[in-house]
């Protein structure tokens, strides 16, 4: 037993070194930004420059709407499949894997082809354009968004809950927002931040749509031509993610809903 | 159902015990509509006009030639490089990320390591994209930190030996980042799922760890292993973010290659354009659909 436990050890302290020397590496470089000395100046510069904070709120803008239309979509849609329709079970969670088999670059591709030509025209305007990319964003949060709403779902008691509030006289919208809203909220606060984590900081189909307005192209121009704020961004991004993902622990106590995100 | 006060005739014939009321049947479909307009004008529609455009040439005419074009040795090197670094990084992400799950499920951890890895590897594989790429570029870059480490300490001059981070090692190391948490995340349940009566029962035949492992934990695993790892190759081959602000897109890769053609027409052909996006979906399809296969099949045994 003792040779299996160092063993163990070994693999977790591979894997440590893996995840933390990139982040030395990378704090270390965004420090050096004035010569010969350590400063703080990379992440002074990024946080003064105005072009940080408007492509940050365009994000941030972005996945709001994402996260409000995926709610909207996905959380009536498997309450009522759970409740009416089990057969289509199979149909919605084959759909909510889409983004698996579909790459963004190839959903930025086809959103591109079919809603820039005739008869839609999108991209034309600028609501256009943010419409599509709320879609795109959408499609990618679904695996997350229905894996977080169908285990919330799973685990309550959908039925009784709704019989309950028929009989006590709610409608459907009563039902929705004041009894199966509430009882899951811990699954859509989870979905929502995932969700959060994977747009706030998306290139590739915000690079195609809007281009430098949001913030992950805006992350790549600084990468082009500025170094030491690039490093500093990284682990600005890096204590993001770290933030966000904190978050859903504290929501879900340890309860992993996620699989992949954007890459 | 209803709070609105009813004639009474009426009411006695609507209260029949009745679970589905027959004249609602089609209405409860009403309810799914929403969704499926969203997925059908936003992810039906543009695959559909994918497929149909790589069957077309630039005039619009039925052809075959964009599939046929796809052998081209540029093409075909693009995808046979993402695939390459797809299968690496599967691998070598899927064989860490499994020691680790082992180490704090079978391997006799402190409990706290356990929960610090799953904090750890939900943060590390949602880090991708363009700020993984500026981390590997001061860590292994031509003036990183290990590079001059290497260099001053051990006297080994990576970029001398041949190493480019925007190279196929360079992008596999970057990758392996958000893989190895990956496959921690999904192989840590499989792992928990093996039984502690299975190894019992094995020691009882006079089984020891090497026979428990060859014939009773590799086989069971096995398949939840491929799938992590087909999982995990999925991840990799449709990666463009991370790989373009890499190499600033000097890497013959199908989605750097995908991804000029959305600028321009550096194919100088439109069809073929789409054919490769099409081709990309047909790779991600058959290893979804492997995964899900190979899924069902571990679950005959682990309850996950």
């Amino acid at each position: 037993m003792k040779k299996v436990r160092i063993w163990s050890w070994f693999w977790i302290v591979v894997g440590v070194l893996y995840f933390v020397i990139p982040l030395i590496a990378t704090f270390d470089f965004s420090l050096r930004a004035k010569k010969g000395q350590l400063s703080f100046l990379a992440y002074t510069n990024i946080f003064t420059d105005p072009q940080f904070w408007q492509t940050f709120v365009f994000s941030l803008e972005m996945a709001f709407f994402t996260i409000l239309v995926s709610l909207i979509l996905v959380v009536p849609t498997t309450y009522w499949i759970r409740l009416k329709l089990p057969q289509l079970r199979v149909v919605i969670e084959f759909i909510s894997m889409m983004p698996f088999v579909i790459p963004a670059i190839v959903l930025v591709f086809g959103l591109i082809k079919v809603f820039s030509g005739y008869p839609f025209r999108l991209t034309d305007t600028n609501f256009g354009t943010y419409v599509l990319l709320v879609a795109g964003y959408t499609t990618l949060a679904m695996p997350y968004m229905f894996r977080a709403v169908d285990n919330g779902l799973a685990a309550i008691d959908v039925r009784s809950l709704t019989e309950a509030a028929q009989s006590l006289g709610a409608g459907w919208g009563t039902i929705l927002f004041k009894v199966i809203f509430p009882n899951i909220r811990v699954a859509l606060l989870s979905g929502s931040f995932l969700t959060l984590a994977t747009v706030i900081g998306e290139f590739t189909i915000a690079s195609f749509l809007v281009g430098i307005k949001a913030f992950g192209p805006y992350m790549s121009l600084i990468g082009q031509n500025k170094t030491y704020e690039s490093s500093s961004l990284a682990i600005i991004s890096f204590l993001l993610t770290w933030g966000l993902m904190g978050l859903i622990q504290l929501f879900a106590r340890g309860e992993q809903t996620n699989l992949a995100g954007a890459r | 159902m209803s709070s609105n006060p009813q004639p009474k005739s009426l009411n006695t014939k609507r209260d029949a015990p009745q679970v589905r009321p027959a004249n609602s049947d089609w209405k409860k479909w009403l309810g799914v509509v929403p969704f499926f307009l969203f997925v059908v004008l936003f992810i039906v529609l543009p695959s559909i006009s994918l497929f149909v455009g790589s069957f077309q040439d630039s005039q619009g005419k039925f052809t075959l030639k964009n599939f046929v074009d796809l052998t081209d040795p540029t093409i075909f090197s693009a995808y046979w490089v993402s695939i390459r670094i797809s299968l690496a990084t599967a691998v070598g992400g899927g064989i860490l990320g499994f020691f680790m799950a082992y180490a704090v499920t079978v391997g006799g951890l402190p409990r706290w390591v356990r929960s610090g890895l799953s904090t750890f590897s939900g943060v590390a594989s949602n880090f991708a994209g363009v700020p993984l790429a500026f981390a590997f570029i001061a860590t292994l870059g031509r003036t990183g930190m290990v590079t001059l480490i290497l260099k001053t300490i051990f006297g080994i001059d990576l970029y001398d030996q041949g190493f480019k981070l925007y190279s196929f090692w360079g992008l596999t190391l970057t990758y392996m980042y958000f893989q190895f948490p990956l496959m921690v995340l999904v192989i840590t349940p499989a792992l928990d799922g093996l039984k502690k009566e299975w190894r019992e029962a094995c020691e009882n035949l006079g089984g020891n760890s090497f026979h428990y492992w060859t014939k009773i934990g590799l086989p069971i695993l096995l398949p939840s292993l491929l799938a992590t790892m087909i999982l995990l190759f999925g991840n990799a081959f449709g990666a463009y973010a991370t790989a373009l602000s890499l190499t600033g897109g000097f890497i013959n890769l199908v989605t750097i290659v995908i991804g000029s053609q959305i600028k321009g027409d550096v194919l100088h052909n439109v069809g073929l354009g789409y054919a490769l996006a099409f081709g990309m979906v047909i790779i991600m399809a058959v290893s979804m659909t492997i995964y899900y296969i190979l899924r069902r099949r571990s679950e005959r045994w682990l309850r996950i």
